[in-house]
């Protein structure tokens, strides 16, 4: 798997990002990093992953302005041509600003940054994110953000729900999302955006394994020359 | 030439923020706020001097960048 992961200034996820990509795609073919400035994309990935933090401060919407830095218009064609993306809490806020991702994250309910380990449920298996999970499987994966309340327009959630879109669902609803949602993919199912943190959960060392199904999923089904 | 934009949630959308200003206007004494809801205003000065051309400039900088219009309405006003 030839993964890359982008980095804006304010990400704080790249790392974490790239070292679980690593683990999985082995290190002969190690992530490559990719700083925002950049127009164009190397040749021949397989997965573009945008990260968690605050890129560009979370100034006038989080998300919003690395949504349109240069390196996202190579992003959305690619993504457009069919590559497939990942997008972790910041990194799914910046793919609905992008309109990769329909909809939108607003501030949580409760108006509390929330930074504690959540419980999920595994509601599609339907992706080569989540293949190597079960449908309905409980997994904890730390979540890390002030706006992950989902917002969509109810024909939106009514499609998100149709073409079993949702990929992830909070147990226990922490920031008033609706429909539980805690990640979404694209129509062609090749672009994931979620806000809890995978990547953070991925080695005994850290805690658990429970992150780590995604990246094998991912790396699975990606197998690259 | 200065243009004004007023971003504001849609109708409908949850204003958390808005939410808790009111409960603390409450708080200070202020009776019979029903409801308030938040937004924000940006200034750009222009060096366009048409106000025609610099509000249709405007509302595309809204559609593209200033107003998620997924959950904002955006108003421009040219002074």
């Amino acid at each position: 798997m030839r993964a890359a992961v982008i980095q804006f200034p304010g990400s704080n996820c790249d790392r974490d990002m790239a070292v679980a990509l690593d683990k999985v795609s082995g290190h002969n073919k190690p992530t490559q990093m990719i700083w925002h400035k950049e127009s164009a994309l190397p040749e021949g990935l397989d997965v573009i992953a945008i990260p968690g933090g605050f890129s560009f401060g979370d100034y006038l919407r989080c998300g919003a302005i690395a949504a349109r830095s240069p390196i996202m218009r190579s992003v959305v064609d690619f993504a457009n041509k069919g590559g497939f993306v990942l997008g972790v809490c910041n990194g799914f806020q910046v793919l609905t600003e992008s309109g990769l991702l329909p909809g939108a994250l607003m501030r949580n309910a409760q108006l509390k940054f929330i930074c504690k380990d959540v419980e999920l449920e595994v509601a599609s298996t339907d992706s080569v994110f989540t293949s190597h999970y079960t449908k309905g499987q409980k997994i904890t994966v730390p979540v890390a953000h002030h706006e992950g309340n989902y917002n969509a327009d109810a024909n939106t959630l009514k499609a998100l729900k149709d073409q079993d879109r949702v990929a992830f669902r909070y147990t226990n609803n922490p920031n008033g999302a609706m429909d539980d949602i805690a990640g979404i993919l694209s129509e062609n199912r090749r672009v994931l955006g979620m806000m809890p943190h995978p990547e953070r959960l991925n080695d005994p060392l850290l805690g658990g394994m429970d992150g780590n199904p995604l990246f094998e999923s991912m790396a699975a089904a990606l197998v690259s020359a | 030439m200065k243009a004004r934009v007023h971003v504001t949630l849609k109708p409908g959308v949850l204003d958390p923020q808005g939410a808790a200003v009111r409960h603390s206007l409450g708080s200070l004494g202020f009776e019979g706020v029903e409801k308030v809801r938040q937004g924000k205003v940006i200034e750009l000065e222009l060096a366009e001097t048409d106000k025609d051309k610099a509000t249709k400039t405007v509302t595309d900088m809204c559609e593209k960048l200033l107003a998620n219009t997924v959950i904002e309405n955006y108003s421009v006003e040219i002074l």
